[in-house]
């Protein structure tokens, strides 16, 4: 075993940092506050710029084709500065690597390119609806066939980065008639197509500066080409996508927690009480100890499974383990931050309060920790049969 | 034993359940929105309840119940309102009660009376910022000059700061003595000169309840404010703190209280693989939880309330209520935004916002590490 980065890997891990530190980490709590979003959005095209929207992208489609592990690390990186602007980076990798491996040949050349150079700032992945959430079989927006075109109509919520997709992938059902989860089909629809509408944006506990939107289709036309993949196998390709994108989100919270821990430690260095630095209690060494611990060992889950991603082989329980472990672990270790601030830590003076409140969606997005724990029991119990 | 309310403690139950569902419910989430102390709502109606000094005598303007009706009250109110639960809490527990444990007869009726009656507000500042876990560290001090003393030095973290009347404040008035001794304990009025207020916190939570910086500048008090004897506001804080607790142990059970019942009533009515999610033992185990943890948290409350009425020692037994209680709110409430999944992370859900609320109990009025102190240290004792 070898648990050191390549050359390429820690190259790309240093300019994340770099950028993070210089560029990310500045603006984090004003974007919090829903001030300055057009700095959001500079950075994501400076994003693309640096090759960070299609990591595990192959060049010709205009990625970086840096693989999985370089994701990993970079996604880490970004999200201890920022986390909205990880999510942002995590579902347009996920979106270009859909296209990238379902998409023809139009279709990659079509979308890809513009998501990589930041032409789009974002793509959008549109699966979640008001009935379908840990159920994504059961959505109910359709599809229908009208000559050449198809008709979409339903609603979509929860859609990170609407306002700013340049294109969506979207599910709906074309088959009403096929057993749940067989009949739903994937589709590429571009942003200001008539009838795809932009709904109203969720207020949320945290993660402020990403957008997450309810997407309306009404009676929104889109040509034969638009459908992505096979005819009636958009279920299993959703699914598939998700394991992927479990290995960006396990990521991202690990960055959440690594930050907090990291502001933690720092000021009970500083901080003194009872005549001394509050870093010589007990009480506090242990917090950072196992934080420090879990947080390691999320890391390496995370390798594991972004290394079996890069391997060609099957990833999906190790994908789900290293997510759940890693938001778990970076919930855990964001409470236990904020606890070392104490009252300063509730208050928005520092950033205890904020990491707090962005790691939370970590075990609710792309799959709750349920869903994980359903997932990975499955693949366990299958392999005893 | 007997695990049962009496009937004055369910109606209390009843009357301060109904008032909070009808009234206070309504507007906690825009209150929380726009950062709102709506004092006529928070404050004085819960007041025209006979709340604000439920366990003084009528003589001073209470109420005459005990801390077991004080403590269903909190907890009432903070199921539906977490800010409106400090309120009454810091108010009363940490404004009101040291007057009436320390307090002259003069200060009972001058101080005590209008704080009971709901007529003035309550406020406690001990925390500055050096001090925080360790009082000891306190560095505002007070001179005594003719028959006045001089107050100058700053605290943080007032609750009720700026909104208050009445400020139960701790300052040095032996600068020879070290650490918590020669500390004392003063009451002062808003209006007094060279007494301002600076920044208000913004929070992560418990937004609707002002939390404010208090600011003294050669502050002249009558040397009548004295609150106890000269030297005697450790002791004085630490005692106040050990009713104060079971005030934000209340809290906690309410915010714990709130936020499971959203999550039962929503996983009896979302479907999602054709069942309502409650049928699924994932969310029934998490359930099962929530409502074990708040009973036997419950108790703790109860029994460290029931201590006091009872005049028996509670500082360790308010110390495990408010660590359980305070403990189990951020565990509840964090399990609460999980049972509704997405939709729990956005503010069209209720749970947000308890989650949110629920993180201070676990700092204010002695942080967790701290209360482990004080049950670590009480029983070894021996």
């Amino acid at each position: 075993m070898n648990l050191d980065l390549n050359e390429e890997q820690a190259l790309i891990r240093a300019t994340a940092r770099e950028f993070a530190a210089a560029e990310l980490e500045p603006v984090a709590a004003a974007l919090d506050r829903g001030e300055q979003q057009e700095l959001f959005l500079e950075n994501l095209k400076k994003l693309a710029e640096l090759g960070f929207m299609g990591l595990n992208v192959k060049v010709e489609y205009g990625g970086s084709e840096a693989g999985v592990i370089a994701f990993s690390v970079a996604l880490t990186e970004i999200a201890r500065a920022c986390s909205s602007t990880a999510v942002t980076v995590s579902v347009n990798n996920m979106v270009c690597e859909v296209i990238q491996a379902v998409g023809s040949e139009q279709q990659r050349r079509s979308y890809i390119p513009r998501i990589c150079c930041g032409e789009y700032l974002a793509g959008a992945f549109a699966l979640t609806e008001t009935g379908a959430g840990s159920d994504p079989a059961a959505l109910t927006t359709v599809a229908v066939k009208d000559a050449d075109d198809w008709i979409l109509n339903g609603s979509k919520i929860f859609i990170t980065s609407a306002p700013y997709a340049g294109v969506f992938v979207v599910w709906a059902v074309t088959d009403r008639s096929a057993p749940k989860g067989k009949g739903i089909s994937c589709f590429l629809v571009e942003a200001g197509t008539p009838g795809c509408i932009v709904g109203r944006a969720e207020e949320k506990l945290g993660q402020h500066a990403s957008a997450t939107n309810e997407v309306l289709f009404q009676d929104c036309r889109v040509p034969g080409s638009a459908l992505m993949g096979r005819l009636n196998d958009g279920f299993r390709v959703a699914v598939g996508e998700l394991a992927g994108g479990r290995i960006g989100i396990g990521s991202l919270g690990l960055g959440i927690g690594l930050a907090a821990i990291e502001a933690a430690g720092r000021y009970s260095l500083e901080r003194k009480q009872f005549g001394r630095s509050i870093s010589d209690f007990q009480a506090i060494q242990w917090k950072i100890a196992d934080a420090a611990t879990e947080l390691e060992a999320a890391r390496l889950l995370l390798m594991n499974a972004a290394f079996r991603k890069e391997q060609g082989r099957s990833f999906a329980k190790e994908a789900s383990m290293a997510k759940l472990f890693a938001t778990e672990a970076a919930n855990r270790a964001c409470y236990e931050a904020m606890q070392i601030f104490g009252g300063y830590g509730y208050t928005t003076d520092f950033p205890a309060e904020r990491y707090s409140r962005d790691v939370r969606l970590t075990t609710l997005y792309e799959g709750t920790s349920e869903i994980q724990r359903l997932i990975i029991a499955r693949e366990v119990l299958r392999s005893y049969v | 034993m007997y695990f049962q309310l009496t009937e004055e403690q369910k109606l209390i139950r009843e009357t301060v359940r109904s008032f909070a569902e009808k009234e206070v419910a309504p507007s906690a989430a825009e209150r929380d929105e726009n950062e709102c102390f709506d004092r006529e709502l928070m404050f004085d109606k819960v007041a025209e309840l006979g709340l604000a000094g439920i366990v003084f005598p009528e003589e001073y303007g209470g109420a005459g119940a005990d801390y077991i009706s004080y403590a269903i009250a909190v907890e009432e109110l903070s199921r539906v309102c977490a800010s409106t639960g400090v309120t009454l809490s810091a108010h009363l527990s940490l404004g009101a009660n040291p007057v009436w444990l320390f307090g002259t007869e003069e200060q009972k009726l001058l101080f005590l009376k209008p704080l009971a009656e709901g007529s003035k507000l309550g406020a406690f500042a001990l925390t500055e910022t050096g001090a925080g876990s360790d009082a000891g560290g306190t560095k505002t001090y007070a001179v005594r000059e003719g028959d006045e003393w001089v107050v100058t030095g700053s605290k943080i973290f007032t609750t009720n700061g700026g909104d208050a009347e009445t400020y139960i404040v701790f300052a040095r008035t032996d600068k020879n003595a070290q650490k918590h001794h020669g500390i004392s304990a003063f009451i002062i009025d808003k209006d007094t000169p060279g007494f301002t207020f600076g920044k208000k916190e913004k929070k992560m939570g418990i937004r609707s309840s002002p939390t404010r910086e208090l600011v003294f500048e050669n502050c002249r008090i009558p040397a009548d404010r004295l609150l106890g004897k000269a030297g005697e506001g450790f002791k004085i804080a630490m005692k106040t703190l050990d009713g104060g607790r079971i005030g934000i142990a209340a809290q906690a059970l309410g915010i714990a209280q709130g936020a499971y019942e959203a999550a039962l009533n929503y996983a009896r009515e979302r479907k999602q693989f054709e069942q309502p999610i409650a049928g699924f033992q994932a969310v029934q185990f998490l359930l099962a939880d929530m409502a074990l943890r708040i009973e036997a948290s419950r108790l703790l409350v109860y029994q460290s309330a029931w201590r006091a009425s009872a005049g028996l020692s509670y500082g360790k037994e308010s110390a495990m209520a408010k660590l359980s209680a305070s403990e189990t709110a951020m565990w509840v409430t964090t399990k609460a935004v999980q049972v509704h999944g997405g939709y729990g992370y956005t503010r069209d859900f209720p749970v947000e916002r308890m989650m949110r609320d629920a993180k201070i109990t676990e700092i204010y009025e002695g942080t967790s590490e701290v209360q482990r102190l004080v049950i670590g240290t009480a029983i070894t004792r021996g």
